[in-house]
């Protein structure tokens, strides 16, 4: 047998999207942000709505988002994602826009910004990529690293009773009346990929439902940041972030799930 | 068709937005320009027209929405006083960053900090000097009448596509709260033609649109900026707007623009008749600054006094154009108060008496 008997399109399992432009991703390996995005791109494909989707790009990791995504995309200021995305499905309304969002762009500098976005029920899906940590800058202290999780704006570890608790911003998004679907995934195991998928194209088709908004939170490593090897920092999260941040859904269809 | 209306300066500017075939509004409240959201409601345009009006839960959220809506490549609008001007203007950097156009109004009143709800001049270096961070500019229209409030409008929106760029109305709590008669536009269509960069979604036919002002490429980066300049420089080619009264034969001119303006016309008559040959130069476009017009305006001018509610910004544009060639002074009245036509002939007394 010869490789080109293994390697060929025949035997393929898994191809990128082609709504991918080919450009090498940015990300850390091990990180969680490089299979949430391609699995965007995917669901968009296989919805056939390329010329119907904008999506809005943040401040962190994910910024070059436009330069993977071949589709039309807009980058916006830290934390703004959800005001912009606000003001262009106000003039486009029958057009999908969704925004990509960090823990330090959608919970600390762009709170204000995704509550009332949420609150007005935006018709839009927001993906949000919970590491516990600012990725881009250097591993700092988020609203949402945990307590006693060392970053390097708390070298000893968060103290709540100087530093604030971590924030749960999805809880809190699930209840607001404008929200109409909530939930939390991880893309650490093969099985949860698959369910968080499931849970973006949920967030995606939401927009045909015109109901209000679509909110996917992610839990994902940050190897780097934490300054863990990809195997140890995905066994971290489960031990200490999924405590904290309990997958699930919170809001299905308008209602909250009662746990 | 046209109609001629007793309107305030703020409700002239809403309901030629209407007009202007505007796409959408967002904005937030704030004394004393409030009666631009609170007219857009009422007349409820989306009905008529398909305007959008929203309102924010902050002027940072306001001008990202508009970011946003703007990179659609529709005609997008909002408007605020100083305070709130200041919170757009990350907003406002990243609009001229990212080349997109759109219509800023700022009825400005008296600062710094909460300041007054009065009358004010003093945004004058945030409009026409950058206000956020990096080398760009707005350009900048200064009316000083319910007339030129409603003008303004379409053309500040034709200047905004014409240079990708945004375009600040900057007017003030006198034009914007006073009443006078006005002729309204006609009604202009919304525009259907789509911009060939704008991301409505990518269709076959067409290359992905990205809106970014990212480039993490320094030398890149600095082709951008050059870009820029050059548009700058364009508008100061092409679009550079004065008006001039008395100044044929004039000794001494005064420089004021918006409510200062309409205040100091009075000052020149009142100076004429005392037998001083006095003249009014009233700049437009606050930028590009009508340096040519007014050196042109100045060749037989003895002195110039700046008029400004503000403790004196635009004179250094004045000197900066004039090349101090001719002595120039400022008389200003500041944090909200609007000057007398009787203190501004005085002023212009006192310049001329140093001579
Ligand atoms: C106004 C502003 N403040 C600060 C920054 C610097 N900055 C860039 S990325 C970032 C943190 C992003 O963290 P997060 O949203 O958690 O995304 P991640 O990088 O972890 O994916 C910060 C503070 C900025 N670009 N703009």
């Amino acid at each position: 047998m010869e490789v080109k008997d293994i390697v060929n399109e025949k035997n393929l399992v898994y191809k990128p999207s082609e709504l991918l432009t080919g450009a090498t991703f940015n990300f850390c390996p091990g990180c969680g942000h490089g299979t949430v995005v391609r699995m965007i791109m995917e669901i968009v494909e296989e919805m056939g709505i390329q010329g119907d989707t904008i999506g809005i790009s943040p401040v962190g990791c994910s910024v070059l988002l436009y330069d993977f995504y071949n589709i039309d995309v807009i980058q916006a200021a830290h934390g703004r994602a959800t005001a912009v995305a606000t003001g262009v499905k106000r003039v486009l309304p029958e057009k999908f826009v969704f925004t990509y969002q960090g823990d330090g762009d959608l919970a600390a500098i762009g709170t204000g910004e995704t509550i009332h976005t949420c609150n007005r029920g935006e018709n839009i899906a927001i993906i949000y990529i919970n590491n516990g940590t600012y990725g881009m800058t250097g591993g700092q202290m988020a609203p949402t690293t945990i307590p006693g999780m060392k970053t390097s704006t708390s070298p000893l570890g968060r103290n709540v009773e100087t530093m604030g608790y971590p924030l749960r911003i999805t809880d809190l998004v699930a209840g607001l009346e404008g929200t109409y679907y909530v939930t939390r995934q991880s893309v650490h195991t093969a099985a949860a990929v698959r369910k968080t998928k499931r849970a973006i194209r949920t967030a995606f088709e939401n927009q045909k439902l015109n109901k209000g908004t679509s909110f996917v939170e992610v839990v994902s490593s940050c190897n780097s940041g934490w300054k863990m090897t990809p195997l140890q920092a995905n066994q971290w999260m489960e031990e200490n972030m999924f405590p904290y941040y309990p997958l699930g859904d919170l809001k299905a269809n308008g209602e909250l799930i009662k746990k | 068709m046209k109609e001629l209306r007793l309107m305030k300066g703020n409700e002239a500017i809403a309901e030629a937005a209407i007009r202007a075939g505007a796409d959408a509004y967002f904005g937030y409240p704030i004394t004393p320009q409030s009666e631009i959201l609170e007219y857009l409601v009422e007349q409820n345009p989306e009905e008529t027209t398909g305007m959008v009006i929203l309102q924010a839960e902050s002027e940072v959220a306001a001008i990202n929405m508009v970011y946003g809506a703007a990179s659609t490549g529709k005609r997008i609008m909002t408007s605020s006083s100083s305070p709130g001007i200041s919170l757009m203007t990350e907003g406002i950097s990243y609009l001229a960053g990212a080349e997109l156009p759109c219509l800023i109004v700022n009825v400005a009143r008296g600062g710094p900090g909460l300041g007054t709800i009065q009358p004010s001049q003093a945004d004058y270096f945030q409009s026409t000097k950058g206000g956020g961070h990096g080398d760009y500019r707005m350009l900048v229209l200064a009316p000083f009448s319910v007339q030129e409030m409603a003008d303004f409008v379409s053309l500040g929106f034709e200047l905004a596509f014409k240079y990708r760029n945004p375009v600040l109305i900057l007017s003030d709590g006198v034009i914007g709260q006073m009443m006078e008669k006005v002729e309204l536009p006609e009604f202009q269509p919304r525009k259907t033609d789509y911009e060939p960069w704008g991301t409505t979604g990518k269709t076959p036919d067409r290359e992905r649109n990205i809106i970014t002002s990212l480039n993490l490429d320094a030398l890149e980066h600095e082709q951008h900026n050059f870009k820029l300049q050059a548009k700058y420089k364009q508008m100061e080619e092409e679009d550079t707007r004065c008006e001039t009264s008395f100044c044929e034969d004039a000794e001494y001119l005064i420089i004021a623009y918006g409510a200062s303006a309409r205040i100091s016309r009075k000052a020149v008559e009142l100076a004429r008749a005392k037998g001083i040959k006095a003249g009014l130069f009233r700049p437009i476009t606050l930028f590009p600054f009508p340096s040519k017009e007014l050196n042109e305006a100045a060749r037989n001018a003895k002195g110039l006094l700046s008029v400004e509610m503000s403790a004196g910004q635009m004179i250094e544009d004045v000197k900066l154009a004039t090349g101090c060639r001719i002595p120039v002074q400022h008389f200003g009245r500041y944090g909200g108060v609007v000057h007398a036509p009787g203190e501004i002939l005085e002023a212009l007394e006192k310049l001329k008496d140093n001579k």
